[in-house]
């Protein structure tokens, strides 16, 4: 919505007729009109098919369960987010480091890369219940879950960035000296940050759904148990609309991390990087 | 073959008034030359023969050298070379002055611009000159002065808080040319810098390349393939032929400095530049390359 009277300054272009302006303001609605014509159709449809709640409930049914049932999932999301952000940030540290382990050394990549690629490609609902027997309690069972599904980009991400720098300004730092850490501070690191925080932006979604996942196959009950136990159990007890409050408040954590990270990244990025400039 | 080539040179030298005349800043003060070249060759891995039996002096004394010839001659190889970027596969480079004995390759006394500015987009213009110094690990409140002074040369004192994207491709080679002296180097290579600028940024950069040179009082190797750059820039001009890259003519340019927009119409640079070419024509003629 900010598009035109933002942008044509900057690029140059000259502002767009009255008529351009429209389509464009209309361009940018478009996702949005056609979410309220969806969840229009979507009441319409139950109501006017009369069906009943615990096959489909209707979008005006699911909000007033959110709003009457938010404190009660309430401590379930906090768990299944703290579990996420946990993997999250280890994913994040542990994947820099590994990657910069890989770039460090050839044998060490050559060596280790194929094993973090079967870890990546092994679906995790199949390894999570060995996990889950394996682990000594299910919070680091979960953690590990979704630890797993999480690092992949960010080292695969970090490793490719780490070994992108500009060879003219490797050759710079050859004839000045430097060594292999200032090297690794002052240039790798720097041009590696657009790969990498592009990494943690997919890190961020997957390490959601790695916890959502884990959760599932661990099934656990109680104050401990995040979002997926609380789905698992109004399924069977046909409590529909307030699994969709489930599902809704799952999206919403997912499309919070992606654009706090995405923000994240630009605010890195906002002096120099081609992608921060829009 | 650069023995052969240079005494062809010699020969010439007698029938021509441009190249006799000795410039007022020739190789004469300093007895032990700054950088000795000493029959280089290059062979790389694939087979690819780049230079052959190569052989220059690189006297102390400040001097503009430029290195002239076609695309394929060597010329980017060799200065990479002297910067010690790539090895040799034979002979050897040698910095003999007396302060460096013992020592390889004093990397304090280069400084490198290559044909892009190649700048850290993420740092500020300030912090791309200063790198050199940090290597050194220089403190930023040391080097401040020093850093302020280089910019003002260039013309970017105000632009020392602005971003490489920020700046047009002529700034940007600027701050590449103060990143390349802030270590007070003797020597500074050049690679071609002003190859991707237009016409007329790049006429500027030639009038402030020449101001800086001699205000800095070092010697600058500029590799370019432009004819007429090297003679308004250079007091000397090492011709290479190509295929594989060797010594072709060691010519001086004689005109005094400093060089102005009159030089650049005045007829002893026209007659500097024909024999400039006549020599780059040899050259291609030389390396199986047709003359253009």
């Amino acid at each position: 919505m900010t598009g035109d009277n933002s942008r044509s300054p900057r690029t140059g272009i000259p502002k767009p007729s009255s008529g351009a302006q429209v389509l464009s303001a209309l361009a940018n609605a478009a996702p949005y009109i056609f979410g309220v014509a969806f969840l229009a159709a979507w009441e319409i449809a139950v109501r006017v098919n009369n069906i009943p709640p615990y096959l489909l409930p209707s979008p005006i049914n699911i909000v007033t369960t959110l709003y009457s049932d938010f404190f009660k999932l309430l401590p379930n999301l906090l768990v299944t987010v703290r579990i996420t952000v946990e993997a999250f940030l280890v994913a994040a540290v542990g994947g820099l480091l590994l990657g910069m382990l890989f770039t460090s050394s050839r044998w060490i990549e050559r060596s280790l890369f194929p094993y973090a690629v079967i870890m990546q490609v092994t679906p995790i609902v199949a390894i999570a219940p060995l996990i889950i027997i394996w682990a000594k309690d299910t919070e680091l069972a979960l953690l590990i879950c979704a630890w797993l599904v999480a690092f992949f980009p960010v080292v695969s991400n970090a490793a490719v960035g780490l070994n992108s720098a500009d060879r003219n300004l490797v050759d710079l730092f050859k004839l000045y000296g430097a060594n292999k850490f200032q090297t690794l501070m002052l240039l790798r690191l720097p041009g590696a940050m657009p790969y990498y925080l592009a990494g943690l932006r997919i890190a961020g979604g997957l390490a959601l759904i790695g916890a959502v996942v884990a959760e599932f196959v661990a099934g656990t009950g109680g104050a401990k148990s995040g979002l997926a136990y609380r789905i698992l159990e109004t399924g069977y007890r046909l409590e529909i609309p307030r699994m969709f409050a489930a599902l809704v408040l799952i999206s919403a954590t997912g499309i919070a991390i992606f654009f706090i990270l995405s923000i994240f990244s630009r605010f890195m990025l906002r002096h120099w990087h081609e992608s921060a400039q829009r | 073959m650069g023995g052969t080539a240079q005494s062809e040179w010699c020969a010439m030298a007698s029938s021509s008034p441009i190249a006799t005349a000795e410039s007022n800043r020739a190789r004469k003060a300093s007895t032990r030359p700054l950088i000795a070249i000493r029959s280089v060759d290059k062979i790389y891995p694939n087979g690819t023969e780049a230079i052959r039996g190569f052989s220059l002096e690189i006297p102390g004394t400040p001097q503009f050298l430029s290195l002239l010839g076609p695309s394929g001659c060597g010329k980017s190889t060799l200065l990479r070379m002297i910067a010690g970027l790539e090895s040799c596969s034979g002979g050897e480079i040698q910095w003999p002055a007396a302060e460096y004995e013992g020592q390889e390759r004093p990397t304090a006394e280069i400084g490198f611009v290559f044909q892009d500015a190649t700048l850290m987009p993420w740092a500020n213009v300030f912090d791309n000159v200063f790198l050199p110094l940090r290597l050194k690990r220089q403190s930023r409140a040391a080097a401040h002065d020093r850093i302020m002074d280089l910019l003002a040369q260039v013309n970017l004192e105000k632009f020392a808080k602005s971003y490489p994207r920020e700046l047009s491709g002529g700034m940007r080679m600027r701050v590449s040319i103060a990143r390349a002296l802030v270590t007070r180097p003797k020597v500074l290579l050049m690679d071609e810098p002003f190859a991707a600028l237009d016409e007329i940024t790049r006429l500027r950069l030639n009038n402030d390349l020449l101001n800086l040179w001699e205000t800095q009082k070092l010697t600058v190797v500029f590799v370019t393939h432009s004819v007429y750059e090297s003679v308004f820039l250079s007091d000397r001009i090492v011709v290479l032929a190509s295929h594989p890259g060797r010594l072709m003519a060691d010519l001086t340019i004689a005109a005094p400095y400093p060089r102005t927009e009159e030089y650049r119409t005045s007829n002893l640079y026209n007659d500097h530049c024909r024999e400039v070419s006549a020599w780059l024509h040899k050259a291609m003629a030389a390396g199986g390359q047709e003359a253009v």
